[in-house]
């Protein structure tokens, strides 16, 4: 039994962005770190693992050679091998192209689960994992708060307004984790120096018998224009006045805006 | 001293202030004002191999080379200076056995001691023999195939936690503690040892710092490191070498000091702009920062003199105590004056990081014991003699 967990690498949320010329994210600009959302898919394999569930966990990850740092990390936290697809051609993937290499690569390795994140820090469209899904025509377990395999099937209990719902699927599978399955480990200092040792491959597209024609310059979207957020409405402070006449003053701006 | 930092050393800093940084950090502030030892972190700095840095594989430690050792520790100590301490006094006291231990006694203690599972306290201070160590008054009486230990010891750091204390006593007093004193591996159950008192501290509050009775503890003779009379000399050599991790400890406080200075005085408005416009406060900041880099600087290449073995190992690690303690005391100090009077609360961390920098002006050896280290290692190249009496 082997999960491949697909990670992403991603600017820091507290790093500011930048943009190039062309509007792509500067990924030279700021400091990079496993999307924290694909930690909890880490977190999820690796007790997995130890819990003797599953056999091995490696790491796939799509991205410029610095990418590798990012596998690097997950395989300090434990885990097997790992595999980066890096290719000029790649730059700029919309989650069309990312899906359509991601699912490329996972037929390769043929894991019985690829699991993922519920989406990445930076763009957020949360479509690659039902993507790569429908590309090799496999069940979507997603937004589990617990992921389990257990004979031929493969099991996540996912919340919802009215409880949980528990959704059994037969392996393979491609499934999602939220932040429920629990807090992701902090890699050890022995784990940090075996991950050194650990393998870890390159695939370019042509690797994977991909044509960079056939995935039309990267990306089926394209971004016309990046700006930063207008700027808001100043706030408005209420200071220097009795409790009472606040309150009065908040619930008139309330009943105001009609939220109350 | 040539020295370089390699892709490794960068990593590990990166790994080590994320666990700071989350997990450290936001504790120092409850350690300090209740005095009490952080075991949570004791534990996770176990569970991350942290405490196994000065240790070979072979014992289950992750051997790091002196550099990445000082930058875990300089790592800790930017968050937290009492928690620092833990893997500090894990070496400090784990030294001895490292330096004079014989596989024996390697076997027995080290991976206990690497995976962080029993703490270890250096028994050496003694309430009249402080920088005078050689003026101890510890007994070890020899009996069969045992030792007798009998005195007491103060200011040991962890001595109140520790399982196993190495303790410095006289095997020959006619002699005196410069030639007749002896080191022993003590394990603290056993009968007649006892911590009967800690320290009230100003800084490094979480850290108990105890005195130490010893009454007619018996000691195997297979607890004795070295040969008898060779104590001295192995205090020596441990501390010539564990003077860095201290130096590695005031880096770290001064870092943490400048960052939370910096980040403060660039959101701090006053007179209709934040305060770190202000030349006055940017000549404070500069000053800081630079001083603290140059003593990290300085403190990195007395790790690599220790590695390499050099002969005047002392004269770079005594240097680099010096000099971090005396930054981190200067820095702290500004770090309180840049936030003003909000620095001297405790709402803000700086004053605390100030009540912490001041011990490492004092412990493992104060600086005006660094500065006889060098004299006489100035001297000696020189060739001036020294005179017997000293």
């Amino acid at each position: 039994m082997k999960i491949v967990v697909c990670i992403k690498q991603v600017p820091a949320t507290t790093a500011e962005k930048r943009y190039t010329s062309d509007l792509r994210l500067d990924r030279m600009a700021s400091e990079s770190v496993i999307n924290p959302l694909d930690e909890y898919a880490i977190e999820q394999a690796l007790r997995l693992l130890e819990s003797g569930a599953v056999e091995s966990v490696g790491y796939l990850s799509i991205g410029p050679e610095s990418a590798a740092e990012a596998l690097r990390r997950a395989l300090a936290m434990g885990g097997d091998d790992a595999w980066l697809v890096s290719d000029q051609a790649l730059a700029g993937s919309d989650e069309w192209a990312t899906a359509r290499v991601l699912a490329a690569a996972l037929d390769r390795l043929a894991p019985d689960v690829a699991l993922m994140g519920m989406a990445s820090d930076d763009a957020r469209g949360s479509l690659v994992p039902g993507a790569v899904a429908a590309m090799r025509g496999l069940p979507l377990l997603s937004y589990g708060s617990e992921l389990t395999v257990k004979g031929d099937a493969a099991r996540i209990r996912r919340l919802t307004a009215a409880g949980f719902d528990i959704v059994e699927a037969p392996l393979p599978v491609v499934a999602t984790v939220t932040d429920q399955v629990g807090e992701p480990r902090y890699a050890s200092l022995k784990g940090i120096m075996a991950a050194r040792r650990k393998p870890m491959e390159t695939w370019s597209l042509a690797d994977l018998g991909l044509d960079p024609d056939e995935l039309h310059g990267a990306a089926l979207t394209r971004v016309i224009e990046a700006r930063k957020p207008e700027a808001k409405t100043p706030t408005e402070r209420i200071e220097n006045v009795s409790p009472d006449e606040a309150v009065a003053r908040i619930a008139d701006r309330l009943a105001a805006w009609k939220l109350i | 001293m040539t020295y370089r930092l390699t892709d490794e050393h960068v990593e590990l800093r990166a790994v080590v202030r994320e666990l700071a940084e989350e997990r450290i950090a936001p504790r120092a502030a409850e350690i300090d004002a209740k005095a009490e030892f952080p075991w949570d972190l004791k534990e996770l700095l176990a569970k991350q191999d942290l405490l196994g840095t000065p240790f070979p594989a072979a014992f289950g430690g992750t051997e790091l080379d002196g550099i990445g050792q000082a930058i875990v520790v300089e790592e800790i100590a930017r968050a937290d200076a009492t928690t620092s301490l833990i893997p500090i006094v894990q070496k400090l006291a784990s030294l001895p056995i490292l330096l004079a231990g014989n596989e024996e006694q390697k076997a027995r203690y080290l991976p206990r001691l690497a995976s962080g599972e029993w703490l270890i306290a250096f028994g050496l201070s003694e309430a009249s023999a402080g920088s005078d160590v050689a003026a101890m008054r510890t007994r070890a009486r020899r009996d069969g195939d045992d030792y007798l230990l009998s005195g007491s010891k103060r200011f040991i750091t962890h001595g109140s936690i520790a399982n196993v204390v190495i303790v410095f006593a006289l095997t020959d007093p006619a002699v005196g503690g410069r030639k007749g004193s002896s080191a022993f591996i003590v394990e603290t159950d056993t009968p007649g040892f006892s911590a009967p008192r800690l320290e009230h501290k100003m800084g490094i509050r979480g850290s108990p710092t105890a005195e130490l009775n010893l009454d007619e503890v018996r000691v195997p003779a297979a607890n004795r490191l070295g040969d008898e009379g060779d104590g001295f000399r192995i205090a020596m050599a441990t501390l010539d070498r564990s003077r860095v991790s201290i130096a590695a400890q005031a880096v770290g406080i001064a870092q943490g000091a400048t960052d939370f200075a910096l980040g403060y005085a660039a959101q701090r408005d006053q007179f209709g702009k934040p305060v770190a416009e202000l030349q006055g406060i940017q000549f404070m900041l500069a000053d800081m920062a630079s001083q603290t880099e140059a003593a990290r600087q300085l403190t990195y290449a007395a790790a690599a003199a220790v590695d390499a073995g050099a002969p005047d190992l002392g004269y770079l690690t005594s240097s680099a105590k010096l000099v971090a303690g005396d930054t981190a005391m200067r820095v702290t100090t500004d770090a309180v004056q840049v936030l003003g009077g909000y620095g001297f609360i405790s709402e803000y961390p700086v004053e605390r990081m100030m009540r912490d920098a001041k011990i490492t002006q004092l412990y493992e050896g104060t600086q005006q014991i660094q500065r006889l280290v060098i004299a006489r290692q100035l001297l000696q190249r020189a060739g001036v003699r020294r005179s017997a009496a000293r």
